[in-house]
């Protein structure tokens, strides 16, 4: 109890009055960080739960951590096995020959290793810009530091390319936390995610650095393009006669960014976060229903010059960021409807628009994140209407 | 006259910016800024339409009969743009080029309306003159500000002036790509509107509603 009672003595130079008021929001992030948050209810109804917003966001990052694994080996996988024609190269190669791990792509630890050398920088860049931020404007505007950062820069640095430059990933994070939340009020009030308003912001200002064929594994003069670029170019079929298999895919061996690859990582994920109730069905199911509807009625149109047109949905689920999305960022409750009938069309609105993306427009081979923006900036609106069909529907009831 | 002409004239600089406290004129404001350049010269010819136009409707507005007025005023209007468009057609034809539509759509700009309605029907030629001319000025001052982070951020240079040499010229400087995009010029407005409310609270409107308390309620 040492560290308790240390706390307890500090408190009050804390509080009002105190000689270090200013930097409250520090101490309480600090302190509910490590204990469970004093806070309680003052007002009715007290209902209880034990589930609060620290739990929460623990509980999501818990859940992030299949994909944490499965991304960093695969990363180290991708970069062992082109070093194996291209040779060694960069600064992560020379630590990991001086500390004798090596660069054996059959060896799933120095694979993990080495991955971990491409995510860490990124993950601590993120967490100290970000956390500057967080702090900033918390003392500032005197509310919390609030533990939904840790969730914001765990998915931020999952959706990020391997190589992305760091002064980029703080630009980046800065952004989505400054723009994406903390104008409009900070943690609940967000009506975007700001993780993808960062990666957004990224993608729009440094397209070359965020899409293309040479960033997945970041060594010099390999050249990789993503599934969907892929597909978007010759056809799904295409894939499979490059030696990438569904379940590869699936697996997650393939290029793209850090934590995306994996869908069966996300869907591990999904799995706890239902469990947990954290992550609400509805969304999920009305996501995957707009997804599998809309690409099954392509699938059954055809087109005679775009091959996306005859993608199936068990492809889509399982390339690029789709899983991803679903399972961490369609399911975000702040940014999502509030309403049950909302979440399913929230949910197929997402998923439509995904595939819409995807296929239709060619400018763009991945959809995912500015699907979940779009139906980001409809959720508010998508609520109003059930909300209002509800008001009318008792009122005729009871007329 | 509550306002002195030094008023009217620095009054719509910050305390009663168009394109900031009003939020007129957006959108030829996110579409002509991607330059210093072509700002400057879109601020010119809309400081230019402002005044006259208002100084002409000044003139003619105990003749303007009040059922019409819009119309006459749209007539007033869109005979300065085009003689402003003539004129940059013949002397500045590649700024024209890239300006396309926007000078054309100076006639619907919000601010040259707005002043000719609020101000120029009710008060004499020379005060609607200056009235104009401040206006212009304040919408001018916002363009060149967004142009000059979207000139500087985006491609580098200042007024066509290379600042930061890029990459693809052998420099240093990786050049912002989103900056050159319309939407970014909603940031930065949005951006420069908070910093202006946040050095004058005055502005800051009132809240539409109050989120209650638990303690209150």
């Amino acid at each position: 109890m040492g560290l308790r009672s240390f706390f307890d003595r500090i408190e009050p130079q804390f509080l009002k009055g105190g000689r270090f008021e200013k930097y409250f929001p520090v101490y309480e992030m600090v302190e509910s960080f490590l204990y469970t948050p004093k806070t309680v209810t003052t007002a009715a109804p007290h209902a209880r739960s034990y589930v609060d917003m620290k739990r929460i966001m623990t509980y999501v990052v818990i859940a992030t951590i299949p994909c944490i694994l499965v991304g960093l080996w695969n990363i180290g996988y991708q970069v062992n096995t082109a070093f194996e024609t291209l040779g060694p190269s960069g600064w992560r190669a020379l630590v990991l020959d001086t500390f004798g791990i090596g660069f054996n792509a059959s060896n799933p630890f120095a694979n993990f290793l080495h991955g971990a050398l491409y995510f860490l920088p990124i993950y601590i860049t993120t967490l100290v810009v970000g956390g500057i931020w967080e702090v900033l404007f918390a003392t500032i505007r005197r509310h919390e530091v609030n533990e939904g950062f840790l969730v914001t820069s765990m998915l931020y640095a999952l959706i990020m390319p391997p190589d992305a430059p760091l002064w980029q990933v703080a630009l980046g994070i800065s952004f989505g936390v400054v723009i994406g939340k903390e104008v409009f009020g900070g943690t609940g009030k967000n009506f975007l995610n700001p993780a993808l308003t960062g990666r957004a912001f990224l993608y729009f200002a440094y397209p070359a650095n965020m899409s293309g064929d040479t960033i997945w594994t970041p060594v010099d003069g390999f050249s990789g393009a993503t599934s969907l670029a892929i597909a978007a170019a010759d056809g799904y079929q295409e894939i499979i006669a490059r030696g990438t298999t569904w379940m590869d895919s699936f697996i997650g061996v393939v290029q793209g960014s850090i934590g995306e690859t994996s869908a069966l990582a996300c869907f591990i994920g999904l799995v706890f976060l239902l469990i947990t109730k954290i992550a609400n069905w509805r969304l999920v199911v009305g996501c995957l229903a707009g997804m599998i509807g809309f690409s099954t009625l392509l699938n059954v149109i055809g087109s005679d010059t775009n091959p996306m047109f005859a993608m199936p949905w068990y492809w889509h689920l399982v390339v690029g960021g789709y899983a991803f999305g679903l399972v961490f960022m369609v399911t975000e409750p702040v940014s999502a409807s509030h309403t049950n009938l909302g979440r399913y069309i929230y949910g197929a609105l997402i998923g439509f628009m995904v595939v819409m993306i995807r296929v239709v427009n060619p400018a763009f081979p991945e959809g995912m994140m500015l699907a979940i923006l779009f139906g980001n900036v409809f959720a508010p609106l998508i609520d109003y209407f059930v909300v209002q069909a509800n008001i009318r529907r008792r009122a005729r009831r009871d007329a | 006259m509550s306002q002195t002409r030094k008023q009217m004239l620095t009054d719509p600089l910050v305390d009663n910016n168009p394109i900031t406290l009003q939020v007129l004129g957006i959108c030829s404001a996110l579409a002509v800024t991607s330059s210093l350049q072509v700002a400057f010269v879109m601020s010119l010819a809309v400081t230019f339409v402002t005044a006259f136009s208002s100084m002409f409707i000044s003139i003619l507005r105990n003749q303007i009969p009040g059922s019409i007025r819009i119309i006459v005023q749209m007539v007033i209007i869109a005979s300065l743009v085009i003689v402003v468009d003539q004129v940059l057609k013949a002397y500045a034809f590649e700024i024209s080029k890239t300006l396309s539509v926007f000078v054309g759509l100076i006639i619907t700009n919000c601010i040259v309306m707005g002043r000719a309605e609020a101000f120029a029907m009710k008060n004499p030629p020379i005060a609607s003159f200056i009235d104009g001319v401040g206006n212009g000025l304040g919408y001018g001052l916002i363009l060149m500000l967004v142009g000059f982070f979207r000139e500087l951020f985006g491609s580098g240079s200042l007024f066509g002036i290379t600042i930061f040499q890029t990459v693809n010229n052998g420099g240093w400087y990786v050049p912002n790509g989103m900056l050159l995009l319309p939407p970014s010029a909603f940031f930065l407005i949005g951006l420069i509107i908070w910093a202006f409310r946040s050095w004058k609270p005055e502005q800051v409107e009132e809240r539409e509603f109050k989120i209650q308390t638990v303690e209150e309620h």
